[in-house]
């Protein structure tokens, strides 16, 4: 059914009872044309767009847990597009564009808010490489402004502007940047991809990728017994070396823990998307009140799902130095979330050494924002055989070639980027 | 993660004390073809489970060393020096 205005007003009449399920609870089929293994934001964004976009139908995506365990439902919302480099930037603003008609497109609220995101910068150093940054967005034909400091100081007035350390000298401004209500991502792109035929398959953890002769994938071992695919595709952020390891490939990735935070309820006080340019520290407000924040990743392999009091302490101190007032705050919750960090801070969409293989991993902790356009890119990429003219330059083989997509300038050290 | 990590020289000493290299690698010989040295510099193992990883304590001995750790659970298994982990004298 198609939600509205009216069938909300119609269903409140009936206490909210009987709205039917937004998406099937199918049993897996022998085989599919393709099965996409991970029922995250990627993998649901694909099934949607190979069925919306290129009309292929016979698709299964499966997921070990349920929809929204995954990273999709444990990170801080944030969308932008404010990435320097050309393999990055028009890609990020191709998903800056579907967010902005994804509730239309998908029939679904997301809450999508373009309430800003702010980078501050602290030195005249770092406002030359912010304004460089900001030169290169528009450019690439996205919106970007400079603030001084009075410009911050009208847009957030409660961070600390007397830091003797960390003068806030200004912020580059991306104003279409902002927010996302993130499980409702995955359960509009679910509802979207079952409508339209796709198999979401939950609770069907895939234990193994059945090879024949030549190499080539026919399929699936599960929980629930063999599926058979015509092409895979893995979305499995945080486990792509695990899934990967199934087909006998080694990846260019480390899986590390990230944490976030969320406090207690308050009124108004931030209302943009603020990030501390001399540290690693970001913070939003959710639309329940609850401040949201994180920081770095914790540093060291881990696929343990929770992170260490360091961290923690790491940027609540970055937290506080930007905006004193959170020292008074109370955390009411922190997670930890594993994710692909690949070797030079920037994401794979492409097809494998194996012909019916492909991948879509190495988010790093950027893999929300893109959403929209890893799952468009990717089902381009399964249907066509070719990569979208934005995901071009995020191959696999990059790093054989010398073509690294490094936004940080980093080098090839996952827990720096 | 442990918030001590038993250093071979110093002791158990708090996790802050320590920075992560990552995972050890052995280092190729230097005329090693290109396809062995972009293993070695790019592509990782990444176990779910037991992981050799070289630590440096920053804020102690200054030694590097070599500590097996469950990517899982975070337990820290076993810690050497990582010149003893080769074979050398720590």
């Amino acid at each position: 059914m198609r939600y509205s205005a009216l069938s909300v007003f119609l269903k409140g009449l009936s206490g909210n009872r009987d709205w039917p399920r937004a998406w099937r609870a199918p049993e897996p089929k022998p085989s599919y044309d393709v099965v996409i293994v991970g029922g995250g934001g990627h993998g649901l964004a694909t099934a949607y767009y190979l069925a919306r976009e290129f009309g292929i139908t016979d698709v299964a995506v499966l997921e070990k847990g349920w929809l929204g365990s995954g990273n999709i439902g444990r990170n801080t919302t944030i969308i932008r597009s404010n990435y320097l480099l050309a393999g990055n930037n028009p890609f990020y603003e191709f998903s800056m564009k579907l967010w902005e008609g994804l509730e239309r497109d998908f029939n679904f609220n997301a809450m999508v808010s373009q309430r800003g995101v702010l980078n501050l910068f602290h030195s005249d150093g770092q406002r030359d490489a912010y304004r460089r940054r900001g030169n290169a967005m528009r450019l690439h034909g996205v919106d970007a402004d400079l603030l001084d400091r009075d410009g911050v100081r009208a847009r957030v007035p409660t961070i600390d502007f007397d830091n003797a350390r960390f003068p806030v000298k200004g912020g580059l401004l991306q104003p279409r940047g902002g927010t996302v209500r993130h499980d409702a991502v995955a359960w509009g792109y679910a509802r979207g991809a079952d409508a339209r035929g796709v198999d979401v398959i939950q609770h069907c953890a895939v234990t193994g990728i059945r090879r024949g002769p030549g190499g080539l994938v026919l399929g699936v071992e599960t929980e629930r017994g063999f599926v058979g695919a015509r092409k895979l595709a893995l979305a499995t952020a945080g486990h792509s070396s695990v899934t990967a390891a199934m087909a006998g490939l080694k990846l260019p990735i480390e899986s590390h823990v990230l944490q976030a935070f969320v406090t207690e309820g308050l009124k108004p006080l931030v209302d943009t998307v603020v990030t501390f340019g001399a540290g690693h520290f970001y913070v939003s407000q959710s639309d329940k009140g609850g401040l949201v924040f994180g920081g770095d990743i914790d540093g060291y392999n881990s696929y343990a799902r929770r992170g260490n009091l360091a961290t923690v302490e790491n940027v609540a101190e970055a937290g506080v130095a930007m905006m004193p007032s959170l020292s008074r705050l109370k955390v009411l919750r922190s997670w930890g979330g594993v994710m692909d960090m690949s070797m030079d801070g920037s994401p794979i969409i492409d097809r494998t050494p194996v012909d019916n293989l492909y991948l879509n991993a190495g988010w790093c902790y950027g893999g929300f924002k893109a959403t929209p356009a890893s799952g468009y890119c990717f089902a381009h990429l399964i249907a066509t055989g070719e990569p979208h003219p934005t995901a071009a330059a995020m191959r696999l083989d990059r790093f054989a070639r010398g073509l690294t997509i490094d936004e940080k300038g980093q080098g090839a050290q996952p827990n720096l980027h | 993660m442990a918030s001590l990590i038993r250093c071979p020289h110093c002791g158990p000493r708090p996790r802050e004390e320590f920075t992560v290299r990552g995972a050890v690698v052995a280092r190729p010989a230097p005329d090693a073809p290109d396809a062995v040295w972009y293993d070695a510099v790019y592509l990782r193992d990444n176990p779910e489970g037991p992981l050799d990883e070289h630590w440096h304590h920053a804020a102690g001995c200054r030694r590097w060393l070599v500590v097996t750790r469950d990517t899982l659970t975070h337990e820290t298994l076993a810690v050497v020096d990582a010149a003893a982990a080769r074979g050398g004298r720590p």
